[in-house]
């Protein structure tokens, strides 16, 4: 179709993290944790990307570089075809400054109460964006603008909030607040940091609904970051954007969300899949992975990383790192695609079974059959 | 026969309860602000309670009055009847100091979210079982030996965690540290008040699964309190949804799902996001909810309700029986069930045909 390049587009990211050993760790050497190895992506004007995974995945960090919050150290960031850490380093020729790039990629964080200055009144926190964008405003232009986006987001009246201060605001009105500075600054890309995980399970929904219509008013693009698959869910698929699952620094599959759900491919978006509660009353069984906890990111797994909780793991897969593969318009870094390959023939991963190593009480389960 | 239950103390009990809670109250300022508003709920011995509630619903004050917990300066008033296995039931409220801090450990645990703050940051996580223990005058080695059993049931290595200190341990490991630790005086009873929502989905679910195993191992009562309705629908066997400051529906979990009567309940099944529903039919519930110091008379939903009328807005609706043991607090329960559709029924069926077995 067109040939203007994606908005943001990551290739071959790579983000590592010395870790310099504590003053108690004698003799203890300099360790590398790799936040986010080998992860390319785009993301379109007015898109949804989400990415999926549980704590110390590396979801955070990765959502941090797509935006310049955090250098990558390997691989690039392009806004609009532009390198941007080339940018920042005066070697790109692009009629684009850092300035500008900062300004069209923002953040709303978990916390929106850590994030809004607590001596400061909520005009004269959303009068910072507008004093940095639109610096020829005049006051009473500014405080019309302000107005009026409280209004939109739902804070009547706007005067009487305008006076308030951060804590005399609920979550949802904070989250609203720093949702509305960040869209002061007209950005094209917001990344929403478990933006909404903080809000009560029935506050969400509205709280995405919004974003949505200020998505489309404010031709905004979202990285929407999430350890919670329905909430990805509901806030990509309306938007018919993606979801990425991160496991341990790497993408293990990322495609249309409703193809996530319906037809995870990946074992790891089955694991996210049976974490997420639903109504359905099934019975959830025990989760379909090999142990609770996620290995240290210091020393990921050799090979598939993982090989060490997957339930399907074979011996192929602690060997060699598995490529892309592409099924449909998914895109899964798993070897159960490729009918040919050599993990069909190597021998199953049995250790560490969850149902082995307790004390066999959940035996008696009238649905106990975990397949 | 009862279908109704205009006297909060006439709660059909369920059979054998370890707790009887009649017409608690919790008030600040003199009895100007309810935070507890007239709750009765039994407990049965052995079960599995979700308490269902938003931020600022009362649920976190239900939790605390069945220990007598209450932060200061808020009465608690009511019967809150604790019945010991075994023994002459204790009227918690009757309790002097000492009285409650046995009741605490050795008969009713209590879990938070939270647990590194729970752990004492210089303190290794062993050294919290051996105080506990000796606090209790309970036997060290015995105790010591219950804790190992109890991390395995967790899926921890005992002596790995017992060795570490807290901030040593991610969060999911810290959190089920801190349930081995609260079991270890083997209470009959376990309240958790959000105790997973620091952490992320996958690894609640994990412990979720393993509460299970552990309720049924050393036969526990376990009261669970969130505002994640659908976390907990495949733990409890009964929801009690509070709205308010008041319970306004209590029911078996399967029945409460499928036939849902209070209209707030409706609204809050169809406003929580999950894998089933049509993404169109999700709605938020319009409104806010009320503030202690602002409750609207009658029944306190009724400026958010499509169903409300002139009664509901002058009388407190009292509990209506909907099916066996199922009681939903509205006068126009029949029509919330007519009128408000749920939007995940249809992924209910592939349930029914799985079949019965409850």
């Amino acid at each position: 179709m067109s040939s203007e390049p994606p908005l943001l587009e990551l290739e071959n990211v790579e983000v590592h993290f010395e870790d310099k050993p504590g003053l108690l760790d004698f003799g203890g050497e300099t360790e590398t944790v790799r936040a986010v190895d080998g992860v390319s992506l785009t993301l379109d004007e007015r898109d949804v990307l989400s990415l999926v995974g549980e704590s110390g995945c590396g979801k955070t960090t990765l959502g941090k570089t797509a935006i310049g919050l955090q250098r990558p150290t390997g691989g690039s960031v392009k806004f609009r075809g532009h390198d941007i850490w080339e940018v920042r380093d005066g070697k790109s020729d692009a009629d684009i400054t850092w300035k500008d790039i900062r300004t069209s990629l923002q953040i709303i964080h978990q916390d929106p109460g850590a994030s809004l200055n607590p001596n400061r009144r909520i005009l004269s926190i959303l009068s910072e964006p507008l004093n940095q964008v639109n610096a020829e405003l005049s006051r009473s232009e500014k405080r019309e603008r302000i107005y009026a986006l409280l209004e939109r987001v739902g804070m009547n009246p706007a005067a009487d909030f305008a006076e308030r201060y951060p804590h005399q605001l609920s979550g949802g009105e904070k989250q609203r607040v720093a949702l509305s500075r960040a869209l002061l600054m007209n950005p094209d890309v917001i990344l929403a940091d478990e933006a909404i995980s903080a809000l009560d399970v029935s506050l969400r929904v509205e709280m995405m609904d919004l974003m949505h219509e200020l998505q489309n008013e404010f031709n905004t693009s979202f990285v929407f970051i999430s350890h919670d698959l329905s909430n990805a869910r509901y806030f990509t698929a309306h938007a018919g954007g993606q979801i990425g699952v991160m496991y341990l620094g790497e993408l293990a599959e990322i495609g249309p969300a409703e193809d996530m759900i319906s037809d995870p491919r990946h074992p790891y978006t089955n694991v996210l899949r049976w974490a997420t509660p639903d109504l359905s009353l099934r019975e959830t069984g025990d989760p379909p992975m090999r142990k609770i906890d996620i290995p240290d990111p210091v020393n990921p797994p050799s090979g598939c990383r993982f090989h060490t909780r997957c339930p399907e793991a074979r011996e192929a897969c602690k060997q060699e790192t598995p490529p892309n593969y592409q099924a449909g318009e998914q895109r899964v870094a798993c070897f159960r695609e490729d009918e040919d390959h050599a993990y069909w023939n190597s021998p199953e991963l049995t250790d560490g079974n969850l149902a082995d190593t307790g004390t066999n009480t959940d035996v008696g389960d009238e649905s106990g059959l975990s397949d | 026969m009862a279908t109704q239950n205009s006297n909060p103390r006439s709660e059909r009990g369920v059979e054998d309860p370890i707790i009887e809670m009649r017409g608690a109250s919790v008030t600040y300022d003199e009895g100007e602000s309810y935070v507890l508003d007239d709750v009765s709920l039994d407990i049965g011995r052995g079960e599995i309670v979700g308490i269902i509630g938003e931020s600022g619903s009362g649920k976190s004050m239900l939790a605390s009055s069945m220990l007598d917990a209450i932060p200061d300066p808020g009465l608690l008033t009511g019967g809150i009847r604790y019945n010991p296995p075994d023994d002459e039931p204790i009227e918690i409220l009757d309790l002097d100091k000492e009285g409650i801090r046995e009741l605490r450990w050795e008969h009713v645990s209590m879990v938070f979210q939270g647990a590194m703050s729970s752990f004492n940051p210089t303190m290794k996580v062993g050294e919290h079982f051996v105080e506990t223990l000796k606090a209790h005058d309970a036997n060290v080695e015995e105790g010591m030996a219950r804790a190992h059993e109890l991390l395995e049931d967790l899926y921890l290595e005992p002596d790995r965690i017992l060795g570490s200190y807290a901030h040593e341990l991610s969060g999911g490991m810290q959190q089920r540290a801190l349930i081995a630790l609260s079991l270890v005086l083997e209470p009959e009873m376990l309240v958790m008040d959000e105790p997973t929502a620091a952490l992320d989905l996958l690894m609640q679910r994990s412990i979720l699964r393993l509460l299970e195993d552990l309720q049924e191992k050393y036969d526990l009562t376990m009261v669970f309190i969130t505002h994640d309705l659908p976390l907990v629908a495949a733990l409890a066997d009964r929801m009690a949804i509070m709205y308010a400051f008041k319970l306004v529906e209590v029911g078996p979990t399967r029945e409460l799902i499928e036939h849902a009567a209070h209209p707030y309940t409706r609204k809050l099944l169809n406003s929580t996001p999950n894998l089933d529903a049509p993404l169109e039919e999700m709605e938020a519930i319009e409104g806010d909810q009320p503030a202690p110091i602002n409750v609207p008379t009658g029944c306190a939903f009724h400026p958010r309700c499509p169903l409300a009328d002139e009664q509901c807005r002058s009388a407190v609706p009292e509990f209506f029986e909907v099916a066996e043991d199922h009681e939903a607090a509205c006068y126009h329960w029949e029509e919330a069930i007519d009128q408000i559709s749920l939007n995940y029924t249809d992924s209910l069926g592939d349930r029914a045909a799985s079949g019965g077995d409850d």
